[in-house]
């Protein structure tokens, strides 16, 4: 101890040892990737208890998805984790197909996994750059960025929004690509190994950067089971658990990608994890792009019946497709009742919805379990007895957003 | 799959009778109906045992079903990494009743069941820490019970005299927009302008 409390015991009063110190880490502080407000108890620099209060992002998604259809609750999964919007429709679109029994066509299938590795990494460049940025880098995320504007403007031009999509729907995908755009995607893939190189230099063996990550916020794989970690924080202490390995979900299975998986599970393997993981959405996105182009791959993007709008020349003329039309975006579909869970391995974890139809046309109860709710959960547990400066470094690597933890 | 989900709930019936009042498998998912004085010897159980090695918990909700005796589900998810199968555990609850917390058996479900009790006002015995989660500080009521209104009761704005933010019961500018889109002949209760009258003799 360099306070000196071995000599000067005497200058003190009893008060001043045993007090701890109290501080609120946000809820608006820049490294807490949102509105997290941490009450933290420190002795000295060092993290004696760490109290997360959200909820200060809720906004009742769940209460309000029970009074509208199933289709007007899509969009509500876009601000869930707003990072990567798409993987969480997919949950979603996956819930209602599973409960009314359809089967998306090829075509739309592999749309999606083209757009949710694209999600993956959208929310990776920002989890990596942001939290390099917490650590004290300041150039990563202004190269991050750029690429994920890029990636924004696929977003556009496949469904007209950057952001809040909307693009899966269930039964596909709400329209097919326009005829260019997988060309632009597959030059964008030739390009981006050279960005990822050059984060990679300014990261991996940056002193700094290794200094304040490395063995810090080591999670075992005991800490795993008891906290229901998911995602990287999984894989970063070596267990190769991955959803679209372990139990495929859309087309996965035919996709030849790795797992990484990191050794030490701490906050500097979930960063290697997570450069690695966006290689392999790369080779995915390859992948996708090759299958979409081959003659199997051609066809409609989504299962036409009760559940997608008709087409517009249809609609024109026949009396039945304009009904069927108006039908839809009022009343909407009904779905059978039922219980039904689907999840998928969205960037940061298993991203889940639990459904009970009734049979009418609005869920009559959705319960969305966010993977980031569990992870920041686990942070008394994680950050006790690290200084001060690392929690911001353990939220980052989290990769917590208020988004679907508050709902 | 489902004939291992199928034996796995066999297994379970055996290995539990006391808990474990029925089970059945729907759209490839095994459901086990618990009874609720039963449920932590059986997560127990779940986590334990080398067949079903239910590591870890993916989820606990709840259900409101205000018309019924028991009116509340209390709805769990369990995945096992080693055995790579869910299970999902349902038990039904009367308002007035508590359920045991399983935060003991796994240390994850602190923040479920405070989210449980915040949005259905259901108590866990045993949980050390049950506060609200996700609604305000002060915050009155259990948002996710069906007879909670979607708007809520209080709104919040900034005074400008009082230099701070007020509470004031929730004041609508419009009517809050519910359409009922089903069809006439399908149940839809509309009571029409002017019929009002008519719904008071009938």
């Amino acid at each position: 101890m360099m306070d000196g409390t071995q000599k000067f015991d005497d200058a003190r009063t009893g008060e001043q040892k045993i007090r701890n110190f109290n501080i609120n880490f946000g809820p608006q502080h820049p490294a807490a990737h949102g509105v997290l407000r941490l009450v933290l108890e420190l002795d000295g620099e060092i993290v004696e208890r760490c109290d997360p209060h959200i909820g200060l992002l809720h906004r009742g998604t769940e209460k309000l998805m029970e009074s509208r259809t199933y289709l007007q609750n899509l969009p509500y999964f876009d601000r869930l984790d707003y990072v990567a919007p798409m993987n969480q429709e997919h949950a979603w679109c996956l819930a209602i197909e599973k409960l009314t029994g359809t089967e998306v066509p090829r075509r739309g299938s592999l749309i999606r996994v083209l757009y949710s590795e694209i999600g993956r990494i959208l929310n990776h460049l920002l989890n990596v750059t942001t939290q390099a940025m917490d650590v004290g880098a300041l150039t990563p995320p202004l190269w991050g960025f750029e690429e994920r504007e890029k990636l924004m403007v696929f977003y556009e031009r496949a469904c007209g929004a950057r952001l809040h999509a909307a693009y899966f729907r269930p039964g596909g995908v709400h329209q097919d690509l326009p005829d260019d755009l997988l060309d632009d995607i597959e030059e964008w893939c030739g390009t981006f190994p050279n960005v990822l190189a050059d984060i990679d230099g300014l990261l991996t063996e940056n002193r700094i950067f290794k200094q304040r990550n490395a063995d810090i916020g080591i999670v075992t794989e005991k800490d795993i089971l008891d906290w229901s970690f998911s995602g990287v924080m999984v894989r970063g202490s070596g267990l190769p658990w991955d959803l679209r390995r372990s139990q495929p979900y859309e087309c996965y299975d035919e996709f030849d990608f790795e797992i990484p998986v990191g050794k030490n599970g701490d906050c500097y393997d979930r960063y290697l994890c997570r450069m690695e993981e966006m290689r392999q959405s790369l080779r995915i996105i390859l992948q996708a792009i090759e299958k979409l182009r081959a003659p199997e791959g051609q066809g409609d993007v989504m299962a036409r019946g009760k559940l997608s709008p008709p087409k517009r020349s249809d609609m024109k003329t026949s009396m039945e497709a304009l009904i069927h039309h108006f039908k839809l975006y009022s009343e909407g579909f009904h779905v059978p009742a039922g219980e039904v869970y689907a999840c998928v391995e969205a960037p940061k974890g298993e991203f889940g919805v639990f459904l009970v139809a009734d049979g009418t046309n609005k869920p009559y109860r959705s319960k969305i379990r966010a993977p980031g709710f569990l992870h920041l959960q686990a942070m008394d547990h994680v950050a006790v007895g690290h200084q001060l400066a690392d929690v911001a470094a353990i939220i980052g690597t989290m990769d917590v957003v208020f988004g679907e933890i508050d709902r | 799959m489902a004939e291992a989900l199928n034996e796995l709930g066999a297994y379970l019936e055996l290995k539990q009778p006391d808990a474990v009042i029925g089970y059945e498998i729907n759209h490839g998912e095994l459901t086990v109906d618990v009874a609720p004085t039963g449920i932590v010897t059986l997560v127990e159980f779940l986590k334990n045992d080398a067949r079903c090695k239910f590591s870890s918990l993916i989820d606990i909700t709840a259900v409101d079903y205000p018309s019924r005796d028991k009116r509340f589900d209390m709805v769990y998810h369990f995945l096992s990494m080693y055995q790579n199968h869910r299970i999902r555990l349902r038990s039904q609850l009367r308002e007035d009743e508590m359920i045991a917390s399983i935060v003991d058996v796994h240390p994850s479900a602190n923040w479920f069941e405070r989210e449980v009790f915040d949005m259905f006002g259901i108590l866990f015995s045993g949980h050390p820490d049950l506060r609200r989660i996700l609604t305000d500080y002060g915050f009155r009521g259990h948002p996710l019970k069906k007879d909670f209104p979607t708007t809520g009761y209080t709104e919040v704005r900034y005074d400008e005299e009082l230099k701070r933010v007020v509470y004031e019961p929730v004041n609508l500018v419009q009517e809050y927009r519910q359409f009922d889109f089903m069809s006439p002949w399908e149940g839809a209760e509309y009571i029409l302008p002017g019929d009002e009258k008519q719904e008071a003799k009938g």
